[in-house]
């Protein structure tokens, strides 16, 4: 999802996620219908730009969360969070509190997380948004292989068309309050329509 | 700093400072005097008529809060008369040096010799716990019994207030060193302890307790003023400690004719034909127009206790530690 | 000019607080031993105060969180309830309690109907309702806004989790309640250990007395300096402690704005939850509107018939706090003036020196200076100029507190600019800082003005007889035991405290730049 600010990209993906209440309309995941669902019922996990791990657990906890938000875990389940924590690069970041860690690796907790949880949905709210060019597209590409791999589906909202034409085949194009219907992102952004192109800007070329 | 608070405290004071050109006699004495149904009022009026000055009454807490004020303010105090004192201070006021003797030579209708040359004395009763018969069927016939039963009392400070002082003095006189255990059993009937015996007495009326330290002249009140025959005062087989209560002149008054004056007017007739039916005690000089009839339904003590004023102050610091102890607990 | 200006200032700052001190330990009787009453009066302050500010602590957890997760009518009217025991005269809540809680008032005349004998309020029980009365809604503010500082991504996080209510308590909220609650508890100790109104009334004699009441008492019942000297001592002692405690708790500061908007929560739409907090913020609604709706009833008739004395009283009471007012700003601006400017050390101090007049209560402030005063000037007759003075030291530490970040953020913003323009002294305060500070400013205004007419503590030990202030002379009708009156008095001493409040405060809000 791609717009100007204040053009709804966030409402709509809250309203997904089940943050914000539906005035009228529906949402259905895989034809199911999400009314009365709450968030954490539905097939789906989330990251956000900012504040996705809390503070005073260290990262394994935060990690292990997305297995059962009492931390009461198995043996199994440990060994899940311990994998997870391998693949994003943090092997022996495990017991390290948030604060310790910096911008970089506290997204890949986060994404640990995302790998832990195994929902069919993955929603990302302008995440990364704190760190470089360079160590966001690597946390991009983290996420489109375990996407890849899980089959999962992603809806991530972005400011960037590069992030848009590397790693989602749809884009969906929301301002003014509305969204278009998803179009395929390489012509989007070939010949981009009126509502997009002058948030683009003049000098975008694709 | 000095010249600074002067002249902030000028700029406040200014709205309050009124131009009265007359002669002022101000007189501290304790809240009961000046309320609506009290003396004041009427004496005020009845001062004012023959001195040609202006009486100022300036309440200023309860009886022995008043020797503290008056110390507070040491010689620069406005007063010229103090009045609300009684014997049990009269040592410790006197010991003060704030006070001038007032040169009368009175006969009082006291139940005790008075020959004190500072304190001239105005009226005079017993202390009692008073009840109302409606509530209470049958009340403690001693302090003992009080202190047994679960009746519900309010009383008066000692360190603020003569009523306070008088029962301290009373249960000592009349348990000595028993005092003390006196207290402790009492101290699960206080309600509260009130700086002063206007608080105490109005918690009373109000119901917050089922009796009150007061005087055994007090029903005459409810009787005289109000028709209301059900508040009585409890007889106690030890007797019944007793107050005089006093006035006396400062030394650094500046209206030493006008204070004199008045004291002359607190002996005579007016004044003490006024103390029956408005402070309700026994006046220190019988009127002419005698006491009410109501006076003779009220209980008369089998014997009247008091210390002499030297003894009372000796004695009140033991027996306000004792107070003190027992009621911290 | 401004470093002549924050020395003065810091100087009376230290004559008010140390100055004092060393006045009241000059004349301090410590030939004798401390008493059994003295012991009780230390036990009793210390008890009373840890009771209350645990009750308060405790009850204000679930009414914070009730009204941080629910949004209902009259939400952000309770808010601003919250907020109203800074500008509530003491004694005023005390009228509107007794009338509510006492044995013949609304509650106990009910418990009567039933045929139970009421419960007597005076003692240690009224003192902590009293108290409890005050201070839940400051430690209720508190927490509210550790709740409101969670980050809504956080919660949201915990949502898309599926936290269920215990989740979320033992993962976002106990974490919170750690870093929030002890602040408040300190807080609330901290305005319990210099009690005195209270104990005053409420307290049932030497059994529920505190040290600002037994220096109160030894001062006025018996005129012993010197053991009330002693008792200041301690109670100096203690408020020394207790602000070095505060100093090392991170102390919430309880007016952060943004409490307005409820924090979206999934775990708690169950109904079993929504009706908890339903019940929770009816009884806290109550609890605190009751008394003073009480006062407003019996009062209202009564405030248009009082003696003229008691408005004479009231005219003087807005001058003392207008007189406060001044005296604030003249302590406040040079101290937040070279605190922004000054180094990190000098800043400290400065800060420090605010801390001070919260370790020293009325009492003893006001002693000491009674026996400076005594050989140079009569006490009484500049009693409502030293009530402006201690009052206005005794808002300082808020009024810093409100007033440093803005001149600070003023400097940061705008000091290079104003530099490179040349704009300095006296142009600087009022083109650069005045302007930008009015918003808070304003607030320490009205904030000082409320404190110092409600004020019921110096003036009560060398108040003038014939000239009282608004709350003394409610107190004497108190004593007179005139309750009608003192409900009218009550009941106009709220309203000009809440006028003066408003006035101030909305100043600054009309005349801010930003």
């Amino acid at each position: 999802m791609i717009g100007p600010s204040g053009g709804g990209k966030s409402s709509l993906l809250a309203s997904v996620a089940g943050f914000l209440q539906l005035q009228s309309g529906q949402i259905r995941i895989a034809g199911h219908a999400m009314d009365g669902v709450v968030p954490g019922q539905r097939p789906l996990s989330i990251v956000f730009q900012d504040n996705n791990l809390f503070p005073h657990m260290t990262a394994r906890q935060n990690v292990g969360l997305g297995v059962r938000c009492d931390l009461r875990l198995d043996r199994d389940e440990k060994a899940r969070v311990s994998t997870a924590l391998e693949r994003v690069g943090l092997k022996s970041f495990g017991d390290e509190l948030p604060g310790r860690l910096s911008g970089g690796q506290q997204s890949r907790v986060a994404l640990a997380r995302i790998l832990v949880q195994r929902r069919p949905w993955i929603l990302l709210d302008e995440p990364f948004a704190a760190l470089g060019p360079a160590l966001r597209s690597e946390m991009l590409q983290l996420v489109k292989s375990w996407c890849d791999e899980s089959h999962a589906g992603l809806l991530m909202v972005t400011h960037d068309p590069r992030d848009a034409l590397s790693i989602c085949e749809n884009t969906i194009v929301v301002a003014n309050g509305k969204a278009s219907p998803p179009v395929d992102s390489g012509e989007l952004f070939t010949d981009p329509p009126q509502s997009l192109s002058s948030y683009l800007g003049r000098d975008w070329r694709c | 700093m000095k010249l600074f608070l002067s002249a902030l405290s000028l700029s406040i004071g200014f709205a309050a400072a009124a131009g009265a050109q007359q002669s002022v006699l101000t007189v501290y004495t304790y809240d009961s005097f000046v309320a609506e149904w009290g003396p004041g009022p009427a004496v005020e009026a009845a001062f004012e008529e023959t001195c040609g000055c202006d009486l100022q009454f300036v309440a200023a807490g309860d009886g022995a809060a008043l020797l503290a004020r008056i110390q507070l303010e040491g010689k620069r105090t406005d007063a010229d008369i103090v009045l609300g004192l009684d014997s049990n201070l009269t040592a410790r006021a006197a010991a003060t040096g704030l006070l001038t003797p007032h040169n009368r030579h009175d006969e009082w209708d006291l139940p005790v010799r008075w020959d004190d040359p500072l304190f001239v004395p105005y009226d005079w009763g017993f202390f009692a716990f008073v009840y109302d018969e409606t509530r209470t069927a049958e009340p403690p016939g001693s302090m003992e019994a009080l202190a047994r039963s679960d009746i519900r009392v309010v009383i008066q400070d000692p360190r603020s207030s003569t009523p306070g002082l008088g029962l301290l003095l009373w249960v000592k006189h009349a348990y000595g060193e028993r005092a003390k255990s006196i207290w402790q059993e009492l101290a699960d009937n206080v309600v509260t302890v009130t700086p002063g015996w206007s608080e105490a007495y109005g918690m009373f009326l109000d119901g917050h307790a089922e009796m009150v330290l007061s005087y055994t002249t007090s029903p005459a009140y409810h009787m005289i003023a109000e028709g209301d025959r059900t508040k009585r005062a409890a007889a106690f087989a030890e007797g019944h400690y007793m107050q005089v209560e006093v006035a006396a002149r400062l030394a650094a008054s500046d209206q030493p004719e006008l204070a004199d004056m008045f004291l002359e007017f607190m002996a005579g007739d007016v004044f003490q034909g006024l103390i029956p039916t408005t402070n309700w005690m026994y006046p220190a000089k019988m009127p002419a127009s005698g006491l009410p009839v109501e006076f003779g339904e009220l209980v008369q003590p089998s014997k009247a206790l008091l210390y002499s004023s030297d003894d009372a102050a000796s004695v009140r610091d033991v027996a306000l530690a004792e107070w003190l102890e027992a009621l911290s607990q | 000019m401004t470093r002549v200006a924050s020395a003065a200032s810091l100087a009376l700052v230290l004559f008010l607080s140390v100055g004092t001190f060393v006045a009241v330990s000059l004349r301090a009787d410590t030939s004798l031993a401390l008493g059994t009453s003295d012991w009780a009066a230390i036990r009793f302050t210390f008890v009373q105060a840890a009771l209350s500010s645990a009750i308060s602590c405790l009850l204000a957890v679930p009414v914070a969180r009730a009204v941080a997760r629910r949004n209902f009518p009259g939400r952000s009217l309770l808010i601003t309830l919250l907020g109203a025991p800074f500008i509530l005269p003491t004694i005023v809540a005390i009228v509107g309690i007794l009338a509510v809680f006492g044995s013949t008032g609304l509650l106990g005349s009910l418990v009567r109907a039933v045929g139970i004998r009421a419960p007597e309020i005076y003692g240690l029980h009224g003192v902590v309702l009293a108290h409890v009365f005050f201070n839940l809604p400051l430690a209720t503010r508190f927490v509210l806004q550790g709740w409101l500082a969670v980050p809504s991504e956080r919660l949201r996080t915990a949502a898309a989790l599926g936290f269920g209510p215990r989740e979320v308590f033992t993962h976002i909220e106990r974490p919170m309640l750690r870093s929030v609650l002890p602040g408040a508890l300190v807080v609330v100790f901290l305005v319990c250990l210099s009690s005195f109104a209270v104990a005053l009334i409420m307290g049932g004699g030497p059994r529920a007395t505190t040290i600002e009441l037994a220096i109160y008492q030894a001062f006025m019942f018996e005129f012993d300096v010197g053991r009330a000297a002693r008792l200041a001592l301690i109670q100096f002692m203690l408020g020394i402690c207790a602000g070095i405690v505060a100093w090392r708790v991170a102390l919430p500061t309880g007016f952060g704005a943004g409490l307005d908007r409820p924090a979206e929560r999934w775990d708690a739409r169950r109904p079993g939850l929504r009706l908890a907090d339903g019940l929770v913020i009816t009884a806290v609604s109550l609890f605190l509107l009751l008394p003073l709706g009480t006062v407003l009833i019996e009062g209202f008739g009564e405030m248009f018939r009082l003696p003229s004395s008691v408005y004479f009283a009231a005219a003087r009471s807005l001058a003392v706090a207008l007189a406060s007012v001044l005296l604030m700003l003249a302590l406040a601006l040079p101290i937040a003036l070279a605190v922004s400017r000054t180094s990190q050390r000098q800043a400290l101090l400065a800060e420090g020196a605010g801390l001070l007049m919260i370790a020293a209560s009325p009492m003893v402030v006001g002693l000491g200076l009674y026996i400076i005063l005594f050989p140079l000037v009569d006490p009484i007759s500049v009693a409502l100029a030293v009530t402006a003075l201690v009052n206005a030291g005794t808002s300082l530490p808020f009024a810093l507190r409100a007033i440093i970040p803005a001149v600070r953020d003023a400097e940061v913003n705008f000091g290079s600019l104003a530099d490179s323009l040349g704009l300095n002294g006296a142009a600087r305060v009022r083109l650069l800082i005045l302007p930008r500070t009015m918003r808070p400013l304003g607030f320490a205004m009205g904030i000082t003005a409320a404190l110092s007419m409600g004020d019921l503590g110096v003036i009560a030990l060398f108040g003038s007889t014939d000239a009282p202030t608004l709350p003394l002379m409610l107190y004497r009708l108190m004593g007179a035991y005139r309750m009608e009156q003192a409900s009218g008095a009550a009941l106009l001493l709220v309203l000009l405290s809440i006028l003066v409040f408003w006035t101030f405060d909305r100043g600054g809000r009309i005349n801010s730049a930003s």
